[in-house]
């Protein structure tokens, strides 16, 4: 079993309330539909039909966890997701498969990569954008206790950075660089793209730059103190995702500032208003340009050309 | 459970009487703004049937974990419900006269601030799915409740009906039952010159459902039919309920133009005439409305 089988086993065994469901997405779950015997319900690839057994077992005080691919997850039973799951707020947890630069060679039609702006968009419904399969399963243990609806992208990468067991909706974590100080640049992150920034953050460090590399994990709750922090605290302050321009972490940065009446210099790396170019992993972040050596170049290119002073 | 039974055993009136009471409820409904009022009283009688002959539940159990649930997917015909509720004891006669107001919960759809009411719902296509995940909780529970799920004919349009009419089946979820009230309408033509369900019967049973067709006006038929439902293991069913749009009260019934309705009140008080045999009402009010 992998971690998350275990996470799954752990829950289902030990508290009554917990079902796992799936639409026939079981490529991250393998091992464990047999153990969690009557608990586990694959309705088939029916999404729709997923989310509307899911509120109807939560409606009756069950904790109920969904797959499929977050492309399919969050668009297809869109409307069931708000109606059932989020004007009741329901605790029934959304788990997306490959989203983001995950759905690497599939093409535009499984590209989730509007997921955090419509899911965000849902009152009651909280987004939580792991790193890497250890930052997921922190996070999985308390969002599985909340009591409400969240849309988890799902991630089984290895870890490169250690992280902050504690996690709190809303809180970010700080991976290099430190809580305080001043900074010629803070970037801001959330998802597999963290490892990308962490090789970026070390070169940048080595130009002689003070950087601080912020996890931001959950973006609805969004930790908006950190943000205001680091307009505040950073000569410039970067997003970097895999998610297109609008409604991801850069309108969530632009809002915050707003509602602070805060300002500053910024810099935006995310997949623009278009689909990404369909290809496999490595591939797709070289001509995206969002690998660790294209966001070091492109973030040194801003630091040059906007005058940033540092 | 405390009191595993229906409200009929505390009931003296007839369930005619009920009905007709209802029926007088939901006409007081269509005016100050209107109602889906020929969608209300096709299902009606079934409604009524149910409350006062089938579910095991009364006001006093409306939480209790071995109670029947009933789903109104097709949740714009809630003002039969909640005459209903009226009737059985749920809700107190004097908030109908709440109909659309803000001081209260009492709008076009369903919602769970009216106690008895299982689930909301107002965009079609929806409750027969959350609908099997209550059937999966009870007999995830070993509970003996049972879910009844009401639907329109015009919501069978609905794709994501027959992806949950396939799981149920796949599933075999024996203790959920669906009533389709087949009033032949959708909101503003007839079903079968729209999209065509016919043979409807045929479908379900291909879909892996035991079928059954009922007079969904007939007390007594669906005492016969819906009465005599028994659990059959790993297999959900269906009642085909045969209805008509805005029965019992003439001017409204079968009608293309009289799904929602907003009448004057002294119209209101001609229909009611009008339900009770007496004079036929002569309607001015502009009724094709759209919602």
């Amino acid at each position: 079993m992998n971690p998350y089988e275990e996470l799954l086993l752990n829950l289902v065994e030990h508290d009554e309330r917990y079902v796992v469901l799936t639409a026939e997405n079981r490529g991250h779950m393998r091992t464990v539909p047999p153990k969690l015997g009557n608990r586990f319900i694959d309705v088939g690839i029916a999404e729709q039909t997923m989310i509307g057994v899911a509120a109807g077992l939560a409606s009756q005080g069950r904790i109920v966890i969904t797959h499929a691919l977050a492309a399919f997850l969050t668009l297809r039973p869109f409307e069931f997701i708000r109606d059932d799951v989020g004007i009741p707020n329901l605790p029934v947890i959304l788990v997306g498969m490959v989203p983001g630069v995950l759905s690497d060679a599939n093409g535009p039609t499984h590209q989730a990569v509007d997921d955090v702006a419509i899911m965000r968009g849902i009152p009651n419904m909280g987004v939580f954008c792991p790193s890497d399969i250890d930052d997921f399963i922190i996070g999985m243990k308390v969002i599985t206790r909340l009591q409400q609806p969240y849309y988890v992208r799902y991630i089984a990468s290895p870890s490169v950075v250690e992280h902050r067991p504690t996690f709190v909706p809303g809180e970010s974590e700080v991976v290099i660089g430190g809580e305080g100080g001043s900074f010629d640049v803070t970037i801001l992150t959330y998802g597999y793209l963290l490892r990308e920034c962490v090789e970026a953050t070390h070169y940048l460090e080595k130009q002689g730059l003070r950087v601080r590399l912020v996890n931001m994990r959950t973006l609805d709750p969004v930790d908006t103190s950190m943000m205001v922090r680091a307009a505040n605290d950073s000569h410039l302050v970067v997003t970097v995702e895999d998610h297109f321009a609008t409604g991801g972490l850069r309108t969530i940065l632009a809002e915050t500032l707003l509602d602070a009446q805060a300002t500053c210099a910024s810099f935006h790396v995310n997949i623009g208003d278009r689909w990404f170019t369909p290809a496999r992993l490595p591939e797709v972040l070289d001509v995206e340009r969002l690998s660790a050596k294209h966001l070091s170049q492109r973030i040194l290119s801003v630091l040059e050309t906007a005058h940033v002073e540092h | 459970m405390t009191q595993n039974n229906t409200v009929a055993d505390s009931f003296t009136d007839s369930r005619t009487n009920v009905a007709l009471r209802v029926r007088e409820h939901i006409l007081r409904m269509s005016t100050n703004g209107g109602a889906f009022t020929g969608a209300s009283l096709s299902c009606a009688d079934i409604i009524v049937w149910l409350y006062t002959s089938f579910l095991r539940i009364r006001p006093e159990s409306v939480n209790d974990a071995e109670r029947d649930i009933l789903l109104l997917s097709k949740g714009h015909d809630v003002p039969a419900l909640y005459a209903t509720f009226v009737e059985c004891g749920f809700l107190d006669k004097g908030r109908l006269s709440h109909h659309l107001s803000a001081k209260d919960h009492i709008y076009w759809h369903p919602n769970q601030n009216i106690s008895g009411v299982e689930f909301h719902s107002g965009s079609l296509g929806h409750l027969l799915s959350v609908g099997i995940g209550m059937a999966i909780d009870k007999k995830l529970r070993s509970l003996p409740g049972r879910v009844v799920v009401i639907l329109g004919d015009g919501e069978l349009n609905e794709g994501s009906i027959w992806e949950a009419f396939l799981t149920a089946s796949a599933l075999g979820i024996d203790n959920l039952i669906v009533i389709v009230d087949r009033n032949w309408f959708q909101a503003n033509v007839r079903t079968e010159d729209l999209i065509p369900l016919e043979p409807l019967t045929t479908k379900f049973e291909a879909f892996g459902w035991t079928a059954h067709v009922v007079d969904g006006h007939d007390f007594d038929d669906m005492d016969n039919v819906l009465g005599s439902w028994r659990l059959i293991e790993r297999t959900p069913q269906v009642f085909i309920a045969n209805t008509i749009r805005g029965f019992g009260v003439p001017s409204i019934a079968n009608r293309a133009d009289r799904w929602f309705c907003n009448f004057s009140d002294s119209e209101v008080e001609d229909l009611i005439q009008e339900l009770h045999g007496l004079s036929l009402a002569t309607l001015t009010s502009d009724t094709l409305s759209v919602r």
